[in-house]
């Protein structure tokens, strides 16, 4: 298999410019070689190269989450994610570029230089995982994983014209992935077609004794591809069509709704009223309980550490402050802010009612006979780099109809429905807790009949 | 009592204790005390990027017990909460522990407080946490170097109400605590290891006044007996502040014990604002009422009802019962002595005398078996051995272990209880001693117990005590 090694290589080699990924060639072409005279030919995925976010941690590659904090960080364990990849006879092709920590719908915010768009070099792949994404659809490797927070697989999967799906909270193991946000973060995976997508997750859920969060259940099974979507009541959430979205957009999505029920699927208009508190409730909860994952980042047992410094606090103080960029430092502080005594009931307790409200919302949808929900993944397609950097919540906003699986826990999916300007839209389904089987059958038969690389 | 007349002082205890299990509360590492720095750790404990916690369920049973033998009310849901702050030897930048919805709440336990009596302290609430790591500061010139093994130990923390009224009576709390979770398996309670811990919140107030004074928290109290001195100092320090027109500051107080001093600690390191918020990498714990139920009934009989037990059963007094059942093992080893065949009364006297002080010098080991000391008890109880003599064998089974009779035998100690003989002993002790022999008569009749113990002397102790006696009245009689 070391050919396929070496054009596994070849063709991640012939990317570079896009810099999405961060491992370097001469290493990156040394371990598939290695990998592939290992790997197992029974298994699933036996000799397919699967590029991993840079926020899960390997033992082939360094894992730097995307920042100077963890410069040449090489984690002595890898994530559960990663041996189950393995042991179905997949190639760890390299770490994929990504917003530090995760924090970020642009990957601009890496410390080692932002990811291009693979189909315009001045427009952002999304973030976070916008390195994961553009590579998968600059077709250097038929899939990918990526980490959700609050869309970070979605949103660049949309930007990007790829597939992407984040399983339930608790699918799949969390052991091994940098935590940003503990209660919302799932690993998610990036295909060229679901399929590709689906097979990866596949393989990497199921049961982990070693995160108390990851559900004892049984791996993913996949369905089949359905005849048609006969059956199916497909959910339109009137508060993810607002009259401002852009008009490209929704021309796109209204198209993918016309050829489900060509399909036989049931279409009606529903409410999920706490929607617009979304956003707020997001940034809440994801930096405060960020500012705790991210305590441990303090130079003392790894990552660089400050020279010079004075006392233990002027340690912590020079480390962090040199070792995080600003997004991440905005984020700690935000989060610092809610927990604290006087501020934590109006801030993060709120939060946690809000979130609970935006779940039942959910719940209420699907318990009126709706199946899954389907909305556009984005407001608008890949901007332009630099445009939202200066305002953080212009930048938040793009998130506007992702975060809400996050916080419900809910397995949502990004399926590319159409171009705008050249640029790819994608239409999101959000299903019910552990029924990834059923937002799957779906997302095959749209990909099947939509147009995805055409004008909407 | 010392520390001025007219004050009260009122002391309510945090403590926190190390459980007994193989491994740590949140990963498969050993949780052993005394390996060589940073050899117990992985990923988890070491807080590595991307390493989750998985609770180990051995701790949560430990932790349950300590709360039932506390009579506390153990919640079917409580919650694991971040406790946030720096420090070096916190691997993850957090402690694992609970907040707002601990294990347990609302239990008590009643101790004998040196001037009160019998005085039941209130157990405000009882959680689970993980322990720090260990900063040293003194093993390298200007550095101070820090060993993991400790982080992640399992850990509960106790917490009082302000229920003692002195130092002298926190100890006895502390005692009585460290004998339950002793018995019940759940702990070492070893404060120089530092299985246990005490941190201490006191205040004072002039006598019969019922609001709080304002308290400060004593921390650094490494052992039982700096407890009372490390309180002392810190009531005294406030009755002196109060007296001299001062008011005392809530604050945090450092003891040293090396020359029993309090200080406070640098406000700096204690301004924590430690930003709880519930754990979310473990769900809620839950436990069922079946398992409760289960732990409550693994629970061994508890110090005070052993010992009332004692009393009744075997017709102790309070203070032998007191003595016999302060640890399990002794308890236990004494019911095997009586189970065995000793008369109960013999049976305590020779485990609080001979047993207790053999142990004392061997590592706490009863080293010999109750099933022996039964027959030695009995050999001396039916006069075969002198209460002397069986000290000897006692010695002997010990060091060397064996069967007492032969042993007794081997040392030729076995009482001679043959008249005859015993005559012999006495005509040549009546001859040797003519002018005590005129005293006796003449009424000097205490006398006698000379006698005996020259008998006794003659005989190279094989004499049997009663019948020498006999004989010697006989013959001082005619």
């Amino acid at each position: 298999m070391t050919g396929e090694a070496k054009s596994a290589a070849d063709r991640l080699v012939k990317v570079k410019r896009l810099n999405a990924l961060l491992t370097p060639v001469k290493e990156l072409r040394k371990s598939l070689n290695e990998q592939a005279g290992a790997a197992r030919p029974t298994g699933v995925l036996y000799g397919m190269p699967v590029a991993v976010k840079d926020n899960i941690c390997t033992l082939e590659f360094t894992t730097t989450c995307g920042s100077k904090i963890l410069d040449g960080y090489r984690s002595p364990y890898e994530a559960t994610a990663i041996t189950k990849l393995k042991a179905a006879g997949a190639l760890i092709a390299g770490k994929t570029n990504c917003d530090e920590f995760a924090m970020g719908s642009s990957t601009e915010h890496s410390a080692y230089g932002r990811s291009m768009h693979p189909l315009d070099k001045t427009r952002v792949p999304g973030g976070s995982s916008g390195g994961s994404a553009a590579l998968v659809a600059a077709g250097a490797v038929p899939a990918a994983l990526g980490s959700e927070t609050g869309g970070s697989v979605r949103q660049p999967a949309s930007f990007c014209g790829v597939v992407g799906i984040k399983p339930t909270y608790g699918r799949v193991s969390r052991y091994g992935l940098v935590a940003f946000g503990s209660s919302l973060d799932q690993i998610g995976a990036l295909g060229r077609s679901v399929h590709d997508a689906a097979r990866v997750l596949s393989v990497i859920s199921g049961r982990d004794p070693k995160d108390a969060t990851c559900e004892d259940r049984d791996p993913l099974r996949l369905p089949t591809v359905p005849e048609s979507l006969q059956g199916f009541v497909i959910g339109l959430p009137r508060e993810y069509f607002p009259s401002d979205l852009d008009p490209a957009v929704r021309r796109a999505c209204d198209r993918a709704v016309r050829l489900m029920k060509e399909q036989g699927a049931a279409v009606r208009e529903v409410s999920l009223p706490h929607t617009q508190y979304a956003v707020p409730t997001y940034y809440v909860i994801a930096p405060a309980e960020a500012s705790s994952n991210l305590a441990r980042f303090d130079g003392v047992r790894y990552g660089p550490r400050a020279e010079e410094a004075g006392d233990v606090r002027d340690l912590y103080r020079r480390t962090r402050g040199e070792g995080f960029g600003p997004e991440v430092r905005r984020r700690i502080l935000v989060g610092t802010y809610v927990l604290s005594a006087g501020y934590y009931d109006a801030y993060y307790r709120r939060a946690q009612q809000m979130r609970a409200l935006i779940a039942q919302d959910f719940r209420n949808a699907f318990d009126r006979g709706v199946d899954l929900l389907f909305t556009p993944t984005t407001p608008t397609t890949a901007f332009k780099a630099g445009e939202k950097l200066a305002d953080p919540v212009s930048m938040y906003l793009s998130d506007v109809f992702t975060v809400t699986a996050n916080l419900a826990g809910l397995p949502a999916i990004s399926v590319p429905v159409g171009r705008v300007k050249g640029l790819p839209v994608g239409g999101q389904f959000i299903g019910q807790a552990f029924l990834e089987d059923e937002m799957l059958e779906a997302a095959y038969a749209l990909e099947r009949v939509v147009p995805a690389t055409e004008e909407a | 009592m010392a520390g001025g007349a007219g004050w009260e002082t009122v002391i309510g205890l945090e403590t926190h204790v190390q459980l007994r299990t193989i491994s740590k509360m949140f990963c498969g590492c050993s949780a052993a005390f005394g390996a060589a720095p940073n050899t117990h750790v992985c990923p988890v404990c070491l807080g590595l990027p991307g390493a989750l916690p998985a609770p180990n369920g051995e701790a949560l049973k430990h932790a349950v017990r300590a709360a039932l033998a506390l009579g506390c009310t153990v919640h079917a849901r409580s919650v694991f909460a971040r406790k946030n702050y720096f420090y070096p030897d916190l691997p993850k930048g957090y402690q694992i522990s609970q907040f707002e919805q601990p294990l347990a709440t609302k239990g008590s336990l009643t101790f004998l407080a040196p001037d009160r009596g019998l005085v039941t302290a209130t157990i405000v609430r009882l959680h689970v946490e993980e322990d720090a790591g260990k900063s040293l500061h003194d093993r390298f010139p200007k550095a101070t170097a820090v060993d993991l093994n400790r982080a992640g130990v399992p850990l509960i923390e106790i917490v009082t109400g302000p229920d003692f009224r002195s130092p002298q009576e926190a100890r006895a709390y502390l005692q009585t605590l460290k004998q339950v979770l002793e018995y019940i398996g759940v702990s070492d309670c070893d404060m120089e290891k530092g299985s246990l811990r005490v941190d201490a919140n006191v205040s004072v107030r002039r006598a019969g006044e019922t609001a709080l004074g304002v308290k400060t928290e004593v921390k650094n109290i490494n052992s039982f007996a700096y407890v009372e001195k490390a309180l002392g100092v810190e009531r005294d320090r406030q009755i002196a502040v109060l007296e001299g027109g001062g008011a005392v500051t809530q604050q945090t107080m450092l003891y040293d014990h090396k020359d029993n001093a309090v200080r406070p600690q640098r406000s700096k390191e204690e301004s924590h604002d430690y930003r709880y918020f519930p754990e979310p990498d473990l769900p809620p714990l839950l436990l069922s009422p079946e398992f409760v139920a289960e732990q409550q009934n693994l629970l061994p009989e508890l110090p005070a009802s052993k010992r009332e037990r004692f009393v009744a059963q075997y017709g102790l007094p309070q203070q032998d019962a007191a003595v016999l059942t302060a640890g399990r093992a002794v308890a236990d080893y004494y019911e095997g002595v009586v189970h065995a065949g000793a008369e109960a009364k013999a049976a305590a006297n020779w485990v609080m005398g001979e047993v207790l002080a053999d142990a004392k010098d061997h590592a706490e080991a009863l080293r010999v078996p109750a099933g022996s000391l039964a027959q030695l008890i009995g050999l001396v109880k039916g006069g075969t051995l002198s209460h002397q003599a069986g000290k000897r064998v006692f010695a002997e089974l010990a060091n060397r272990g064996g069967d007492p009779r032969t042993i007794a035998e081997a040392l030729g100690v076995i009482q001679v209880a043959d008249s005859n003989v015993v005559s012999g002993w006495v005509t040549e002790v009546l001859g040797a001693h003519a002018t005590e022999v005129g005293r006796y008569k003449s009424g000097e009749t205490k006398l006698m117990a000379f006698f005996v113990g020259q008998v006794m002397k003659a005989s190279k102790g094989k004499a049997d005590p009663k019948l020498a006696q006999k004989v010697l009245e006989e013959r001082l009689a005619s």
